[in-house]
């Protein structure tokens, strides 16, 4: 496949923005391991701060191509927040991923009001009703969430999960949006009681004996689109060999880095300071699903704790795309509108991972029934939105 | 550039840690006419500070991760007092890709008259602008300075190892790095650390 000229032979090197998280593994290995230069690609990642820059660069082109937390794609789309930009999501770069830490005080409280297995996300949601309720009673503080953006998976995750359990995210506790670098700190000093975010964060405040780890999101959805490729939608027709090529080196290196005999090599490259930053020992862990929960040193094990690539991970999925709107749709984000549900599933490309990679993604699909698996309440419909969100009492948008 | 009198001052908030960048935009909306103005330095607590401080406009550089947390602002919860946008409504599209080239960003209060918002984005795009190409001279002149102190240098080792005059040692360097195609600065560097090596 020829490039286009302008970009592979004037020196002007693609520019992709990604901010320093494990779920960039197949973007940084591309790059670094020589993926994107087998395919003839000269890429400059940039290192960003925040959620904001990546998406307002991309937007006014200033990057070609981003990791982007995958529910900005479809807000920056939808017009929501800001401007709105058409973006498309060719390749889903995580799946799964983030964990909700708490401190070692609320992981207490939840453990001494749990009815059941500390494990499971239903017993847990309904502890920390009990907890939540207490510390009303008492005149205490609400407890503080944090979280990384208002259109993030982190807040719908931690959303959905509190919910189950009578929890109202927007009355009984106080969700704050913190960069993901500040997490650890924040809940050093005391300013949150628990938070929601990705690798490597959860496992740096286990490993400094200060918060547990109380669930991984997957034991909350089995499947939720975390990070995906994103790049604005008529840069994306301009230069279709461009995005093939992009998919292309990011299937090479998912591929390469869920090798397990990879792992090693894999955290190394993405531990580096102009990377993640952070040392490979921890990336690996995340890496392998197997992380510390509990500053005493015990551990759990996930297969699905973090998706690159395998079962399918990669193939961008349009059912994902609606669950996110759901939620948006739920906590009073966006209107509920078929158009608005069309255009947000539009966003994800199957149809260009497919071609590129040889359709072989879709048939590895080895996920839940309904794309989503979620711990409680019926299969996610993406036909019947007001439908599946009439049945949770505690939402922002009356139907 | 004057306000209407029949309109309350705008509160104006800057947050940005580098403290030239700050003064200059604080010097610029003064002048301008933007008198109730808050400089921050450190964006720790920022909801918490903007709560009390309650301001019509927030102007934060790009740099500071803290960004994200303002996005929260757009938000209809109980954590929100006054719902904030971004300044795309206010602005063209060429005026907000003029502000991410500058490195600097705005949240405005909802139902701000859009003339006065227009003013304060320019004068932060122009003075944003302005800095960098200070920084940028800064940088060229403090490079400058080390290529001379290298050319020097490597002018003082072919003088007293080639036994030269200072003319003719400059004249060594200058055809070196013509027959090389290379800069004169980059050859004297290379000699010098050579210099260095072989002295141990």
């Amino acid at each position: 496949m020829s490039l286009s000229p302008t970009r592979s032979r004037s020196g002007e090197p693609l520019r992709i923005g990604f901010i320093p998280l494990v779920d960039a593994t197949a973007l940084i290995v591309a790059v670094d391991k020589g993926f994107t230069a087998d395919e003839g690609l000269d890429v400059d990642l940039v290192r960003e701060v925040s959620w904001s820059n990546v998406r307002d660069r991309l937007n006014v082109g200033q990057f070609d191509a981003a990791h982007l937390l995958a529910p900005v794609a479809v807000a920056s789309t939808l017009g929501l927040g800001h401007f709105r930009e058409p973006l498309i999501a060719p390749f889903n770069l995580g799946v799964n991923g983030n964990a909700i830490t708490v401190t070692t005080a609320l992981y207490q409280a939840i453990a001494a009001e749990a009815d059941g297995d500390i494990t499971n996300p239903a017993v847990t949601a309904k502890a920390l009703q009990r907890v939540v309720a207490k510390r009303k009673a008492a005149g205490q503080p609400p407890l503080t969430f944090g979280m990384t953006f208002p259109y993030s998976t982190h807040n719908y995750q931690l959303r959905f999960w509190m919910a189950t359990g009578g929890v109202d995210p927007d009355e009984d506790i106080r969700l704050v949006v913190l960069p993901p670098p500040f997490m650890v700190e924040s809940i050093v000093k005391g300013h949150v009681d628990a938070f929601c975010v990705g690798a490597p964060w959860n496992s740096v405040a286990v490993d400094l004996g200060v918060a547990h780890i109380l669930h991984f999101v997957s034991e909350i959805l089995e499947r939720a689109a975390e990070k995906v490729l994103a790049l604005r939608a008529d840069y994306a027709s301009r230069h279709p060999d461009i995005v093939a090529a992009l998919v292309r080196a990011h299937d090479k290196a998912a591929r390469f880095a869920e090798e397990p005999g990879n792992h090693e090599e894999v955290a190394h490259i993405l531990g580096a300071p102009s990377r993640i930053g952070v040392a490979a020992e921890v990336i690996q862990r995340t890496l392998q699903g197997r992380l510390k929960v509990s500053p005493d040193g015990a551990t759990r094990r996930s297969p699905i704790y973090l998706l690159v690539g395998r079962d399918g991970a990669g193939r961008p999925n349009p059912v994902q795309a609606a669950w996110l709107y759901a939620q948006m749709v739920r906590w009073g984000q966006a209107p509920m509108s078929e158009a608005l549900l069309k255009d947000a599933m539009a966003v994800f490309r199957p149809d260009i991972f497919d071609a590129v990679t040889g359709a072989a993604g879709a048939s590895v699909y080895s996920g839940p029934a309904d794309g989503v698996g979620a711990f409680a309440g019926p299969a996610f419909d993406p036909a019947d939105i007001a439908g599946h969100l009439a049945q949770w009492s505690i939402r922002r948008t009356a139907f | 550039m004057s306000l209407p009198s029949t309109d309350a001052p705008l509160k104006v908030l800057v947050i940005d840690e580098n403290s030239i960048r700050r003064t200059l935009l604080e010097t610029g909306l003064r002048e301008a006419g933007f008198s109730n103005l808050t400089v921050l330095d450190d964006a720790t607590g920022l909801l918490e500070r903007i709560y009390a401080l309650d301001p019509d406009v927030i102007i934060i550089d790009l740099e500071n991760p803290r960004r994200d947390v303002l996005e929260q602002m757009f938000q209809v919860s109980k954590i929100v007092r006054r719902p904030i946008a971004m300044f795309v409504d206010h602005a063209d599209r060429d005026t907000i890709t003029s502000a991410i080239d500058a490195g600097v960003s705005a949240y405005i209060v909802d139902g701000l008259k859009k003339e006065h918002v227009r003013s304060i984005l320019d004068m932060t795009i122009s003075r944003f602008n302005a800095f960098e190409r200070l920084r940028l001279e800064l940088e060229e002149t403090k490079s400058a300075l080390k290529e001379r102190k290298v050319i020097e240098k490597a002018k003082g080792i072919l003088m007293k190892s080639r036994d030269l005059d200072e003319s003719a040692a400059y004249e060594l360097l200058r055809k070196t790095a013509m027959s090389s195609g290379r800069r004169i600065a980059d050859v004297a560097e290379g000699l010098v650390n050579s210099y260095d090596l072989l002295k141990g």
